[in-house]
């Protein structure tokens, strides 16, 4: 079992999750999260003042995956979400111990 | 029978005695001839003194526009200047900037109702010394302030409609100086200061200007020592509570974290939503100036929307060509810029003059609040001093390049043509008792403002515990926050 997280721009967040459902993940948590990367931030004036803003908005997809629907997954983020600019963002995938199920108590592959 | 008899005798007895002793009286008070009846009818719609005829009895069309105005300057404050200034703080400190505009909108008229009117407006201290700095104590607690006209202000407005348009410019005055020292002051601490400020400054120079014995009241007053000219307030309003926003910000020293943490507004919609209510209020306050439903109002109507427009579009521009952007706050910027600067010659200039004013409204200040303030290094919050200081000593020193007697009869005729105005208008030379007017109240305000900021903070404090600043004043100051997650 792996945990796909991926960091993607947060207007890109419809076409990704079109793309996971046509997959038929059935499952996903997104957060609205704020960072940067080689994109940097912007530079905001407002009058006389100039500020720096180093976090951008950016959203955070997190999905549980049995370890055969991995690839095609990841290939399916880095296909919807992909502009060609800078700060498209990444897709981490990390190995999973466990899952479990808290109605059921089911654990592993059947609680995903 | 004898009874009834005795009683309707008595009757007819009274009735005689009674038209008897009113027969003189009556012939006094004839009824008033056509031609009177008539002249007083005119006088209703040129704005002049209506005679014997129709004495005591304000005017529905004038007085309707001045309730109508005096509503429109409240709302300046309430929420125009409230949401403008509370839309540029950070969002921690919203509440406060609302709570110190509510918190002088009460204070002051309380303030006016005791004794501001009648220190500015009334007469009482006519001959005496002082009579040139302040009115008198004829009006005080609003004694004798009834529905009927003051015609020492106007012909057709009643006195009390007259009394509340100007407490709403006493409430907006001290309301401006917010926006310097925001985000840390002691709510006590503004509202110490307001009380002073407004005896001490606001009090005696709105007399001095527009009080009909001020001394500076050159429209008005024919026996005025200076001269000069002030339509809606940009010496009384816009010079007062911007200098002596500079004084006090620089008294109360920089906000916490001021030039190394972000302090940029916390919402731009807010901001914009309080300058269109600011904008839209102005034309009670410019308008709303002459007092009348007239012909001066109309132009001062003009000339306002068109130094409005001008110099937001212009500070939008120069944005747009030296930084790559027209920002909303430049719009916003610049449409207050620009009706501040007209504010002093609304009713004194022409179209021309107003699209002049817009321009130079539009450029000045903008350098003001992005060169000279980085340059010097004042923590003046919201630019009170930058736009509303620069704005009004500018509009005041141009209104006596541009007034002209072509849009307004006072400037031609009546106490002009006694005390030398209208040969000034005419001729010339009206700046230098603009220039006049500008440095007594530059003086009055930062002297005045100094010896009272450092009593506030000797008695009560300026500044709130570190700790407060650094949490907010919203929750430590009143007890609430402006959005509940």
């Amino acid at each position: 079992m792996k945990l796909v997280v991926a960091i993607i721009k947060p207007f890109k967040l419809e076409e990704v999750k079109e793309a996971l459902a046509g997959l038929g993940i059935e499952g996903m948590t997104v957060t609205e999260v704020k960072g940067f990367g080689r994109q940097k931030g912007h530079t905001e004036i407002y009058r006389g003042s100039e500020y720096t803003v180093d976090f951008l908005p950016k959203v955070k997809i997190e999905i549980a995956l049995g370890d055969e629907l991995v690839a095609r997954t990841v290939e399916a983020i880095v296909k919807s979400a992909k502009t060609g600019k800078i700060g498209d963002g990444k897709v981490f995938i990390v190995p999973l111990e466990d899952v479990v199920r808290i109605r059921t108590d089911e654990h592993g592959d059947a609680a995903i | 029978m004898t009874l009834r008899f005795s009683f309707v005798r008595r009757t007819i007895w009274l009735c005689l005695v009674v038209v008897l002793c009113s027969l003189p009286v009556l012939a006094e008070q004839a009824a008033p001839s056509m031609d009177q009846r008539v002249a007083a009818l005119e006088a209703y719609v040129t704005n002049t003194d209506p005679g014997k005829s129709l004495t005591g009895v304000p005017g529905p069309g004038h007085n309707g526009w001045m309730m109508t105005s005096s509503a429109l300057v409240l709302f300046m404050t309430l929420p125009g200047l409230a949401l403008f200034y509370g839309g540029l703080v950070r969002r921690k400190n919203v509440l406060s900037v609302l709570a110190q505009c509510l918190g002088i909108a009460g204070l002051v008229t309380i303030l006016w109702w005791a004794v501001g009117y009648s220190l500015v407006f009334g007469q009482s201290f006519k001959g005496s010394g002082i009579g040139r700095f302040l009115g008198g104590t004829e009006f005080m607690f609003l004694r004798g302030v009834t529905s009927a006209p003051n015609t020492d202000y106007a012909f057709w407005v009643s006195q009390n409609v007259f009394a509340m348009y100007q407490l709403m410019f006493a409430i907006i005055t001290p309301a401006l100086i917010v926006g310097a020292i925001a985000e840390r002051m002691k709510f006590s601490a503004v509202l110490w200061f307001v009380t002073l400020w407004m005896l001490v400054v606001y009090f005696p120079l709105a007399h001095m200007i527009w009080g009909a014995t001020g001394m500076m009241n050159g429209a008005a007053n024919a026996g005025a020592a200076i001269t000069a000219i002030d339509f809606a307030g940009g010496t009384v309003v816009h010079m007062s509570s911007g200098w002596s926003a500079l004084i006090l910000c620089l008294i109360i020293g920089p906000r916490i974290g001021f030039g190394r943490e972000k302090m940029a507004p916390h919402s731009m919609v807010l901001c914009m939503v309080g300058t269109g209510m600011l904008w839209v209020g102005w034309y009670g306050f410019n308008a709303g100036s002459a007092v009348a439903a007239d012909g001066i109002a109309a132009n001062a109507f003009m000339t306002t929307t068109l130094a409005a427009a001008v110099a937001s579009f212009t500070w939008g521009m120069i944005e747009r060509v030296f930084r790559g952007h027209a920002s909303i706050l430049g719009f916003c910027s610049g449409a207050v810029a620009g009706l501040v600067v007209i504010t002093p010659a609304a009713g004194f200039v022409s179209s021309t003059g107003a699209v002049i004013l817009g321009l130079i409204a539009g450029s000045v200040p903008y350098l003001f609040v992005t060169s000279v303030k980085a340059k010097f290094g004042y923590d003046d919050a919201l630019d009170t001093f930058g736009v509303h200081a620069v704005g009004g000593t500018m509009g005041a020193f141009l209104t006596g390049l541009f007034a002209t007697g072509a849009v307004n009869s006072n400037l031609a005729g009546g106490a002009a043509l006694k005390n030398g105005l209208a040969k000034l208008v005419t001729e010339g030379g009206l700046w230098h008792e603009q220039l006049k007017a500008i440095i007594l109240t530059l003086f009055l305000a930062i002297a005045a403002t100094f010896v009272l900021a450092h009593l506030v903070k000797m008695v009560v404090g300026l500044r709130p515990a570190p700790e407060i600043e650094r949490q907010g004043l919203d929750l430590m100051e009143h007890g609430e926050e402006g959005y509940i997650e």
